[in-house]
């Protein structure tokens, strides 16, 4: 077949899947001066932050929809405000009951303490305290993000050195933080946060950070180390939870193409990679789907470990225990996408009309009962039929997304299991049940929902892996749990994007620090093959 | 004490946070909930709404007026067409800058001034012997300005004036929501804006017509902390902060002449007859002492400047107006920065101020004083170009040429 690509010429470095994460690697490389190409499946790229117009005049940010850990040394670097990134930040947090008003966590402390102070003025009070607790522990964290991930079995200086400024760091959290710090890796997250608050319907929408893209429940164990990752967001370089991309999520995938384009890199869309070429034990270039073969000397994959390892390279090609770890890495999606096109806007029945309330997200999690008993039909692979459900609203942050006076809803959902008890196959013929179920609940909270949805658009986990190729659907391209984090992702011992295929580097969400949007698997794999003269 | 505007019972209505601040002997709005983040993304994303009736307005009537104007300000005003208006500054017999703003064609030989001090006395003073009649609106006509990216398609609805085809800095006198007025496209925010003028009478209506319109698209009323940081965003400067009005200076040293105040490019030295050009002509020959400059801090070292104190970059919600010294590689100090803001759009910390000639050029590196602590401290910040942002939908008018004979 036809070679594509030169041999005298080959790319410096192909880059698998136009993801956030492949697009910031190749903008990292195309500044590096690297001869870059970036091959997609889809017709656009973004893969996980995509935004569409399914139904003319209104655009979904099909998957994610908010922005939270977007790196901003990635931000400068790539000179993404330039190439359109516009993010605003979101203004509280609603979570409405059925019967009253519900709560609104607010960005300002006074607003927000006398809206606590309903529910308890105890907790009231602890709210701040809490939010002063979580930020110096998501500072101690912050660096292990910002870095690649130091190896504890390693004896290289390096690492070493790294491990100690670590541990330097925690000696400075003071015994009750260092305890604190324990007591977040090992409790559920509703454990962990009754030791500070009463209240359940301000525990419950906390939890919920927990169990984001996870088969866990909001009392299962390690669900509160989760929690922390929500006050490690930064917008504007304070640490302010989430904010909402101008554009939809896609728009932060175009500028960081734009960015790469500007850089040199090139970017191909439609065209689906099947194998990763390998001769000799290296990653020699890559064979597409329709059997051309494009050369490189080095190979980025931006998609998750299971499709990279298990698909385009094969287990033929890796050892053993590698290939059995990557077997047991735990993909299991457990949420899935509900968007609406609406020909008003919903108003929610306790509090109405436009106002800031709706201008963040309205978490449904009335209560922890509530989280549980929908984890609980999860459990036994069904979907929720009354699901935690996180809503945002762009067309009221954004009015590009939606004609004048209409709204888009986006409505991610959990539990959806991949695993779903008639087989993961079988979930195209539930699906409008699920969204059925979806639409159903969130009618409780807005009794006219229903006469205005325009068009839906729902996604199974079985339809985010079909459509955006991801295995098993798993939002963060395998869970953020603790036993696949920092050193040990994807599996332990290979937590800094090399792989045990010479030339092929792990890029995406499937890499140290992990998922959501965030660019910088991307962008360490990219300082890593620098540094060790790789490409 | 601070009277009210015409339209104080809406914007009073709208407001839960009871900032009120006092702009020209008006109450003026700050902010109408705890904070302006939601105003500021409105201006960027959609729309707000700001009353400007606290400007200072003339009503220049007569057969001399535009020869009278062209006099006091640095614009030749005999030149500025029907349907137009034109920015510039004013400056006194030293050519030390007085203050600026805008310039409306209203009708033949008639006109409408704006700016942020009056200047009655000083108008009167300077007309002496000519045809001309000069009249303080600023009580009698109300002003709104519209800004953001959706405020075309909001004010659309409510006017037959024909906003495809105005241009940046065109004017067009008809129907606001029923009532007569006039509607330039101008502004203080550097993005797509209008600003409507009106009588008093009408004030409210128009207000709750802007308001409803404004609707489908997720307009904000806005106050004055929002438009501040946006003016720095544009990189317009501020009189009374970035220069000051060579009137109210009690040294030399506070006044700057039009270069010296980054209003240079409203100048044009070769016209002759108006106040301030012989010093200018002077000043051309030795250059200015001092340069305007935009400039962009440092992120990263700032943000190491707050680790080495164990804290998270902390960044005030408004921008900051209070001057601090600004120092040359070589540690002399060489100047001062008089505004500066975080700009949520860009991610950049940003700054005006003036510094000496020879360190003014695109490019320069200098270090700003920045306080952590209660510990004076350095950033490195470095001259950039102003405006800091400026978006196409700025300038860019849909039917920009109309078809001939149309
Ligand atoms: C429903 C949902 C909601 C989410 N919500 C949020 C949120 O609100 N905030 C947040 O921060 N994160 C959220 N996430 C997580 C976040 O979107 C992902 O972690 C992140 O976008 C993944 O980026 P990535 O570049 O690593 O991989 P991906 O975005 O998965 O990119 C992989 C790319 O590879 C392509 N590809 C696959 N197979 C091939 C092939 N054979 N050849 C070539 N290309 C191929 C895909 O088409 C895709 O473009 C959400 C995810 C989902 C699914």
């Amino acid at each position: 077949m036809a070679a594509l690509g030169s041999s005298q010429n080959p790319y410096d470095a192909i880059v698998v899947g136009g993801g956030h994460n492949g697009l910031t690697a190749a903008a990292y490389l195309a500044r590096a001066g690297k001869k870059v190409l970036v091959l997609e499946r889809r017709h656009l790229v973004g893969g996980a932050a995509v935004t569409e117009e399914k139904y003319p005049g209104f655009k979904y940010s099909v998957c994610s929809y908010v922005v939270s850990l977007l790196r901003p040394w990635i931000i400068r670097d790539l000179n993404l405000t330039q190439h359109g990134l516009r993010l605003v930040p979101l203004e509280c947090s609603y979570t409405p009951q059925p019967d009253d008003a519900g709560l609104c966590r607010w960005a300002d402390p006074d607003k927000n303490r006398r809206e606590i102070q309903r529910l308890s003025r105890k907790d009231a009070d602890n709210y701040p305290e809490f939010g002063k607790l979580m930020g110096k522990l998501a500072r101690f964290a912050k660096p292990f993000i910002d870095e690649v991930a130091p190896d504890p079995t390693s004896l290289s200086p390096s690492d070493l050195w790294q491990l100690k400024k670590a541990g330097d760091r925690f000696k400075e959290l003071g015994d009750d933080l260092a305890a604190l710090q324990f007591k977040l890796t090992t409790m559920g997250g509703v454990d962990f946060l009754r030791e500070f608050f009463e209240s359940d319907q301000l525990i419950a929408p906390m939890s919920c950070s927990g169990i984001i893209g996870t088969m866990l429940g909001v009392n299962s164990p390690g669900t509160a180390y989760v929690l922390l990752h929500h006050y490690m967001g930064e917008i504007d370089g304070s640490s302010r939870a989430w904010g909402f991309p101008i554009g939809g999520t896609g728009a932060v995938s175009e500028a960081i193409a734009s960015s790469a384009r500007s850089f040199g890199a090139e970017i191909r869309c439609e065209a689906p990679i099947a194998k990763v070429r390998i001769a000799h034990g290296e990653a020699t270039g890559v064979i597409l789907e329709n059997g051309d073969e494009i050369a490189s000397r080095t190979v980025v994959s931006g998609c998750d470990p299971s499709l990279t390892f298990l698909r385009f390279v094969g287990e033929e090609h890796l050892p053993t225990d590698f290939a059995t770890s990557l077997k047991r890495y735990k993909d299991r999606g457990s949420s899935g996408k509900v968007n609406l096109a609406l020909d008003r806007f919903p108003e929610f029945k306790h509090r109405p009309g436009i106002g800031p309330h709706v201008m963040g997200d309205v978490a449904i999690a009335p209560s922890t009962d509530y989280l549980e008993t929908a984890y609980d039909e999860a459990k036994y692979g069904t979907f929720s039929s009354r699901p935690f459900i996180n809503v945002v609203f762009p067309s009221v942050l954004d009015p590009g997304m939606a004609p004048p006076g209409k709204h888009v809803m986006s409505c991610f959902v959990q539990y959806a299991p991949y695993d779903i008890a008639t087989g993961p196959e079988t979930w195209p013929e539930h699906r409008e049940a699920f969204g059925d179920a979806v639409v159903d609940t969130l009618a409780e909270y807005m009794p006219t929902l229903k006469e205005d949805i325009l068009h839906r658009q729902v996604l199974s986990p079985w339809d985010i892996q079909e459509e955006i190729g991801i295995t098993e659907g798993n939002i963060f391209h395998g869970e953020l749990g603790l036993e696949q984090l920092l050193f040990q992702r994807p599996t332990a011992g290979w937590a800094r994007y090399k792989t045990p295929v010479r030339g092929l580097w792990l890029g995406s969400s499937g890499a140290h620090p992990g998922g959501g949007i965030m660019g910088s698997p991307g962008a360490m794999a990219v300082q890593e093959m620098l540094r060790l003269g790789a490409v | 004490m601070p009277r009210t505007t015409p339209f104080h019972s809406r914007t009073s209505a709208l407001m839960e946070s009871m900032a009120w601040k006092e702009w020209a002997g008006y109450a003026a709005a700050c902010n109408f909930d705890a904070h302006s983040e939601r105003e500021y993304f409105a201006i960027r994303q959609s729309a707000g709404l700001l009353d400007v009736t606290p400007l200072y307005k003339y009503d220049v009537t007569g057969p001399d007026a535009a020869s009278f104007l062209s006099r006091v300000w640095t614009r030749d005003i005999t030149k500025l067409k029907p349907g137009r208006v034109v920015y510039g500054c004013m400056c006194d017999g030293d050519g030390k800058v007085l203050d600026d703003g805008t310039i409306t064609y209203l009708g033949e030989d008639a006109f409408r001034v704006t700016s942020s001090e009056p200047w009655l006395g000083w108008y009167s003073r300077h007309s002496r012997g000519m045809d001309v009649e000069i009249e303080d609106s600023t009580d009698r006509i109300s002003a709104l300005a519209l800004q953001g990216p959706c405020s075309r398609d909001i004010l659309r609805e409510l006017t037959d004036c024909d906003l495809d085809s105005m241009r940046f800095f065109g004017t067009a006198a008809g129907k606001i929501a029923g009532a007569d007025g006039r509607i330039t496209r101008t502004g203080y925010t550097g993005d797509l804006g209008y600003e409507l003028w009106m009588h008093n009478a009408d004030a409210e209506r128009v207000y709750d017509a802007l308001l409803e319109a404004g609707k489908p698209y997720n307009m904000e009323p806005i106050g004055l902390d929002a438009l501040d940081v946006s003016r720095i965003e544009a990189g317009f400067v501020l009189q009374g902060i970035d220069y000051i009005c060579a009137q109210r200076c009690l040294i030399e040293a506070r006044k700057s002449t039009p270069e010296e105040a980054g209003l240079g490019w409203t100048v044009n030295l070769d016209r002759e007859g108006w106040i301030g050009r012989d010093a200018l002509l002077r000043e051309r020959e030795v250059g200015p002492k001092w340069g305007l400059v935009g400039l962009e801090l440092d992120w990263a070292e700032l943000e190491e400047l707050y680790d080495q104190y164990n804290l998270p970059p902390h960044l005030a919600p408004v921008a900051c107006r209070s001057a601090v010294p600004v120092y040359s590689s070589g540690r002399s100090q060489v100047g001062q920065v008089t505004s500066s803001t975080w700009s949520p759009t860009l991610k950049k910390y940003l700054a005006l101020g003036q510094v000496y000639a020879q360190h003014a050029k695109v490019g320069t590196k200098l270090k700003v004083e920045y306080t952590v602590e209660f510990e004076r401290r350095t950033v490195t910040a470095t001259v950039v170009k102003r405006p800091f942002f400026d978006p196409e939908r700025k300038t860019f008018t849909p039917n920009a040429q109309p078809k001939e004979g149309a």
